[in-house]
């Protein structure tokens, strides 16, 4: 005989086990929502008053305004001009980069200094790098065309690294074993491996380019972000929106092109 | 002596006078098509790129001058950067807990396992979509217009970029999951709550945390530059030193930003790890 067994309901087991730290985390979770939300300045009033300038924001912006379309090609095309250039020497800067920060290639003190060079251009974001060289170059595509160019080599300069690290280490003992040298066994051994991906990468980079060249213009770095700034400055709600319109579709066209590349190449 | 044999055993086989080539013309065609097209974009760019020449050559110059009179880092402003900074981060989190409230419902309609209809699918994908091409910078003007100046403007903002980016990464993973869970709960009469809570929720919950958490380390980075349209963080006192060329506290900013965005991924990849 079997102990009859206690009627109970069954639970769904918790994803955190541990009651102790599941509900720990609740309260952190709940104090710290209260911390935040208490000590940042938040003017509730002015926020309230934003509820009926949104009701007049978008109804100036309806309908969208193209009759500048002038501005907005000349922007467009500014920026499509800053991609392309800056993927191209981006992705130029960003291979000697990625060969110094790939641990199985790179001597110890390059590796460090190839990864702080990529840690440094990742970290910044594309907006704060063009006010600096805003600043340091002057006002329209030049100082857009640094920004994206470190913007790209962070990016493609930290999935090359990878790249190099996961190539088949024995075409290199190959090359070294036939007596290459270091250019050498980079040309004829490392190269070729991490060819499809960079190619690859570049396709991407270009794309993302093309939408952080659509921003940079906001602090002054050239591109359709200055006409969109200027257009919100002014109040012509109805010119920014046709530029976001058009924006929004060039980057869903790029995209769609870029992944279909992507796709083919692999 | 051996590969003229190889030679001979490869003629029975293949034409005479064939060479072995990686690519058949067709394959070769394109290839030089692709340079062409790639070229010809670089070159069209180049000529007719609205560039000041002499500025290009002095760019150099002007960056290292840059540096000089941004070293060393100047540390006086150290508090007033601090609680910058702790704002910037407060900003990045209620910005990443706000955009789950969006993002949750925009997952469950874009996935096609859980999406009501098409209707409400297509609405879903038009979210993630818009969401996520509109840039964190356009998003705080619009909510600075809207809202005024302030973090409000700037949590809004890093909240509705996120949408796009979590809402498709959830959604994926809705549609990934075990089909059986839900069967079981479906035959044993559990309805449309039930099957996710039960058997939708237990299986996607890691990845909803570590996508959740990936944004937050995302989402420190962007709010580091809201400041520059005037919608709070960081960004706004590093806009101020860099406008009244005091170069060093500006210094003392970038390296705050880079020592604040390193420390954010190494937590968040830390995390990921444990929910994953």
């Amino acid at each position: 005989m079997t102990a009859a067994p206690r009627p109970r309901k069954w639970r769904k087991p918790s994803a955190i086990a541990n009651p102790v730290l599941r509900y720990g985390l609740f309260v952190t979770v709940f104090a710290y929502l209260y911390w935040a939300v208490a000590t940042l300045p938040i003017n509730w009033d002015r926020i309230l008053q934003g509820f009926p300038r949104a009701v007049r924001i978008f109804s100036n912006a309806w309908p969208p305004n193209f009759t500048r379309s002038g501005l907005m090609i000349s922007g467009f095309t500014e920026s499509i001009q800053m991609a392309i250039i800056a993927t191209v020497l981006g992705v130029a800067i960003s291979i000697p980069v990625a060969i110094m920060a790939a641990r199985n290639i790179a001597p110890p003190p390059v590796y460090a200094v190839g990864r702080a060079i990529i840690i440094v251009a990742r970290s910044f974001h594309p907006i704060i790098v063009a006010i600096i060289f805003v600043k340091a170059v002057g006002f329209g595509a030049l100082a857009g065309i640094f920004t994206l160019m470190l913007y790209s080599l962070g990016f493609v300069g930290k999935l090359l690294a990878e790249a190099v690290e996961e190539i088949d280490p024995g075409q290199v003992e190959a090359m070294k074993a036939a007596g290459a040298g270091f250019f050498k066994t980079l040309i004829f051994a490392v190269f070729p491996q991490i060819l499809p991906r960079q190619v690859g990468l570049s396709i991407y980079q270009l794309d993302s380019n093309l939408r952080a060249s659509a921003v940079v213009g906001v602090v002054g770095a050239g591109g359709i972000g200055g006409t969109l700034m200027n257009a919100f400055r002014r109040f012509d709600y109805d010119f920014a929106f046709a530029i976001l319109l058009v924006l929004i579709a060039i980057i869903l066209i790029s995209e769609g092109i870029s992944g279909r590349l992507r796709r083919g190449l692999s | 002596m051996s590969r003229e044999t190889g030679a001979t055993a490869a003629a029975t086989t293949t034409p005479v006078g064939y060479r072995w080539q990686r690519y058949t013309p067709l394959q070769r065609f394109g290839r030089y098509a692709a340079y062409l097209i790639a070229a010809t974009g670089v070159y069209w760019a180049l000529r007719t790129l609205d560039v000041h020449w002499p500025w290009v050559w002095s760019a150099p110059n002007e960056i290292a001058d840059m540096f000089n009179r941004m070293s060393p880092p100047d540390l006086r402003r150290g508090d007033a950067i601090l609680r910058a900074m702790l704002e910037t981060i407060h900003i990045a989190t209620l910005a990443t807990a706000l955009s789950l409230l969006f993002s949750l419902p925009t997952a469950y309609i874009s996935a096609q396992n859980t999406t009501p209809n098409a209707a409400t699918l297509w609405l879903g994908r038009f979210i993630l979509v818009a969401t996520r091409s509109v840039n964190t910078i356009i998003w705080a003007l619009l909510f600075v217009a809207i809202f005024g100046p302030g973090v409000m403007a700037g949590i809004l903002a890093i909240a509705f970029r996120s949408i796009g980016f979590t809402g498709k990464l959830m959604a994926e993973a809705i549609e990934e999951i075990d089909r059986k869970p839900v069967e079981a709960i479906t035959a044993a009469g559990g309805d449309k709550t039930k099957i996710v809570i039960f058997g939708i929720i237990p299986q996607v919950l890691p990845t909803f945390l570590a996508v959740t958490i990936l944004r937050w380390d995302i989402n420190i980075r962007e709010s580091t530059v809201l400041g520059l349209v005037g919608a709070g963080g960081i960004g706004l006192i590093l806009q101020g030193a860099i406008d009244t060329f005091q170069w060093r506290t500006a210094s003392t900013i970038l390296i705050a930003i880079l020592i604040v965005v390193i420390l954010g991924e190494v937590v968040s990849s830390a995390l990921r790890k444990r929910v994953l």
